[in-house]
């Protein structure tokens, strides 16, 4: 090294070529153009603006919005304030990511579970599924389900009816809408009651695993308990629900829950496209837990349901879970692909429309992403926890 | 003794035991194969028939659909405009052009043993890009100038998911080495710059990219809108390179690093020559999903008005000249893409199969 290199000795001591100088010195520079960068930005925008007469702050959220949103969660008219927009939009992305969540979970652990089938049927139909959905663009599959799929049903005087109580329209899904009577409120509180006891028997029933060893079916009972109880009020006080059945008034329908074909296209393509790549994972996760593990339980006599819920599932959601999490993310900033059919979502709403009559573009834009942000936050810390609840603990 | 001879067991191989063995095991694999099989019968037939048997192919005009199937006349008679776009017609066989290095530069790396591929494979990502631009663009050796607002179809499709996978693939490593970094204040602005644009989905990336980036830039200067798009999608894309990189490079043991460092080796010529060359083989499959992920995600530059391929076929399946060809248009899209991604995919567990040196960390 010396003889390659007779400044050897010599460069040592030169100040820039101590690490720790140097690290100081990047740093600096870092930190330096990352301020320079942004008080660029911001001199700019300033700038930008007062040459093109737009007004900054928030005072805009108070303003009359004076636009129609075809869906709402929450009552809204056009004379409402755009801080209201805001909240319709971003109650309807967290509707259709909610309902995205649970369909995609329940239908990508069916078809990773079918993936390993030892029917070869069935195996070979998840796997088409799998490599035929996950390569295929998400915002294809939305124009699919709405354009070609939804927007080709029969009007509505041609439904397609479902026993009297579902109807299909190109105008969207028609659902009976329970309405609670006098005497719901025994039920409601035989549901409470029901989950309070259900709680109660798991910390009986462990005590007394952990006590006498002797295993109480906890599964079953709880089961019997939610589905009895609540069945039971519902009986004793004279069936409290009635049925809000849609009905054809005119051209259209009136009464019950209606899915908009908005809503419904989005939900199905997120739904159907993430439970592509959720398969996999559930798959990969099964796959990780190592056969001797189902031998060895088999071994010590669990059945085979103990042996799925006790050793098998639990191993395998510790592989499951981390990227699991980023679908559910995934998924929730999918849903802004509804600004291309047009569901009022949070992007469609807000920084479309919003944006558009306000031309306050840069509180609008920091108010969506803080919005996702915080979301993406908030899913990755609950499942974070979660995580470590079930991670391998060694000791 | 002889009576004690076992035969050989019957009938343990062949098609027969092979039905028995996959399909009708036990009593619910028997119910599921026959009722699947079923279902199965009776659409894919119905389905082969609408996509080939009663499907038209050959025509010029929406009269030429009369059968039951698919009018595939459609996509045969607008291709031209699903391939290049608004690219003027007597300007074309540059794209053309282009096209065809690309083939020449992508394919032999699927055949083992082609002369020069290497040398094909770095022109791919180094003068191939020079060469496109100044082709498509034109401007330069007489070639007539086409504005971008004029491409469009497959051919921009192609343009972004290339530009977008060779840019974020270096901006990405750079990240991840930030974020391995020792130097807090560096590794603080990549955490920062990587989570805040994982967290927020494309399209606010691109509608910021369309709407506020003119804002951001001093009076004057202003991009294109495709340049602008590629730039929203290139640093986002990054974002999730790079934690597909800094998986790679947490893997790497210790060792390594000491080792390199034990050698003399100063920290770029450490992680060029020893880290990166590693970690990079084995997040191949990450990269490539990457890849695959930017590829689909090109199609979301549609709403801020570029006519992607998909684009194009949206603007045409709403054509009233053509009647429900709704369904042919996306069927086409969905096939290109499922082309591209699939082979994509494909050849990473190829890379990753030649790559696998056998070491198991």
């Amino acid at each position: 090294m010396n003889d390659s290199n007779p400044h050897y000795e010599q460069t040592r001591r030169k100040p820039w070529n101590d690490p720790r100088v140097r690290a100081l010195i990047f740093q600096a520079v870092a930190i330096a153009a990352v301020f320079w960068s942004g008080w660029a930005l911001i001199d700019n925008t300033l700038a930008n603006m007062e040459s093109r007469g737009i007004s900054t702050g928030f005072d805009f959220l108070n303003q009359s919005a004076g636009f129609g949103i075809i869906m709402s969660l929450i009552p809204y008219d056009a004379t409402m304030s755009y801080g209201r927009t805001f909240w319709v939009g971003l109650l309807n992305t967290l509707l259709v990511s909610g309902m995205g969540i649970i369909a995609a979970t329940v239908l990508g652990f069916i078809i990773g579970v079918a993936r390993l089938s030892s029917n070869w049927l069935i195996a070979k139909i998840a796997l088409v599924y799998v490599e035929v959905i996950r390569n295929i663009p998400l915002l294809l599959q939305i124009f699919f389900w709405y354009f070609a799929v939804l927007r080709n049903l029969p009007s509505p005087r041609q439904s397609v009816d479902v026993g009297g109580l579902l109807f299909l329209n190109n105008r969207g899904l028609y659902l009976p809408d329970p309405v609670a009577e006098p005497g719901f409120g025994w039920v409601a509180a035989a549901i409470v009651i029901a989950i309070a006891a259900v709680v109660i028997i798991r910390i009986l029933a462990k005590r007394r695993q952990m006590a006498t060893g002797k295993i109480f079916p906890t599964v079953k009972v709880s089961v019997a308990v939610l589905i009895g109880l609540p069945l039971l009020a519902y009986l004793a006080a004279g069936g409290p629900i009635s049925w809000d059945i849609p009905e054809l008034k005119g051209f259209n329908f009136g009464g019950g829950i209606t899915m908009i074909p908005e809503l419904a296209a989005l939900w199905f393509a997120l739904s159907i496209y993430t439970a592509s790549f959720i398969a996999e994972i559930v798959r990969s996760g099964i796959m990780a837990v190592s056969k001797g593990q189902t031998e060895a339980a088999q071994a010590l006599g669990l059945k085979s349901g103990m042996t799925l819920r006790l050793v098998v599932i639990p191993q395998a959601m510790r592989v499951i879970i981390p990227p699991l999490t980023s679908q559910y993310l995934n998924l929730v900033k999918n849903s802004s692909l509804a600004t291309a059919i047009g569901y009022p979502d949070l992007v469609s709403v807000f920084m479309g429309t919003t944006l558009n009559q306000t031309g306050q573009a840069v509180e609008v834009v920091a108010m969506t992403m803080g919005v996702y942000l915080t979301i993406s936050l908030l899913i990755s810390l609950f499942m974070n926890i979660y995580n470590r609840a079930v991670a391998l603990k060694e000791r | 003794m002889t009576e004690s001879v076992m035969s050989p067991p019957k009938r343990t191989v062949g098609p027969v035991q092979w039905v028995r063995r996959n399909l009708f095991n036990t009593w619910y694999n028997t119910l599921l194969t026959v009722v699947i099989g079923y279902l199965l019968v009776t659409s894919v037939g119905p389905l082969l028939n609408w996509l080939f048997l009663d499907a038209n192919f050959i025509g010029d005009s929406p009269e030429a659909c009369v059968g039951e199937g698919a009018c595939w006349v459609f996509i045969n008679q607008r291709l031209n405009f699903f391939i290049y776009g608004f690219y003027p017609g007597d300007e074309q066989w540059r794209v053309n052009i282009m096209f065809a290095l690309l083939a020449i530069c992508i394919v032999p790396q699927f055949i083992e043993g082609f002369p020069a591929r290497r040398w094909l494979g770095l022109f791919a990502v180094s003068g191939l890009p020079i060469v496109g631009y100044f082709l498509i663009s034109g401007g330069w050796f007489g070639l007539e100038t086409v504005p971008t607002h004029k491409w469009g179809g497959l051919m921009l499709t192609l343009i972004l998911a290339y530009v977008g996978i060779l840019a974020s693939l270096p901006i990405g490593i750079v990240l991840a080495l930030g974020r391995r970094s020792d130097m807090p204040i560096i590794r603080g602005i990549c955490v920062v710059f990587i989570e805040v644009w994982r967290a927020v989905p494309l399209i606010t990336v691109l509608f910021m990219a369309s709407v506020m980036l003119p804002l951001f830039l001093p009076e004057g200067m202003n991009f294109e809108k495709l340049l602008r798009a590629l730039i929203g999608i290139t640093l986002w894309q990054s974002a999730y390179m790079a934690e597909v990189v800094r998986g790679g490079l947490q893997a790497i043991p210790r060792g390594q690093y000491e080792a390199a460092s034990a050698l003399g080796l100063g920290y770029w010529r450490k992680m060029g020559l020893i880290v990166l060359p590693q970690a990079l083989k084995l997040v191949i499959p990450g990269i490539v999903n990457t890849f695959i992920a930017l590829f689909k995600d090109t199609t979301l530059v549609l709403i801020i008005g570029l006519f992607d391929i998909l684009g194009t076929v949206q603007s045409t399946v709403t054509d009233p000249a053509w009647q429900n060809v709704a369904i042919e248009g996306y069927v086409f899209v969905a096939f290109c893409f499922w082309v591209f991604c699939f082979g994509m995919s494909r050849y990473s567990q190829n890379l990753e199969r030649k790559l696998d040196t056998g070491h198991r960390t």
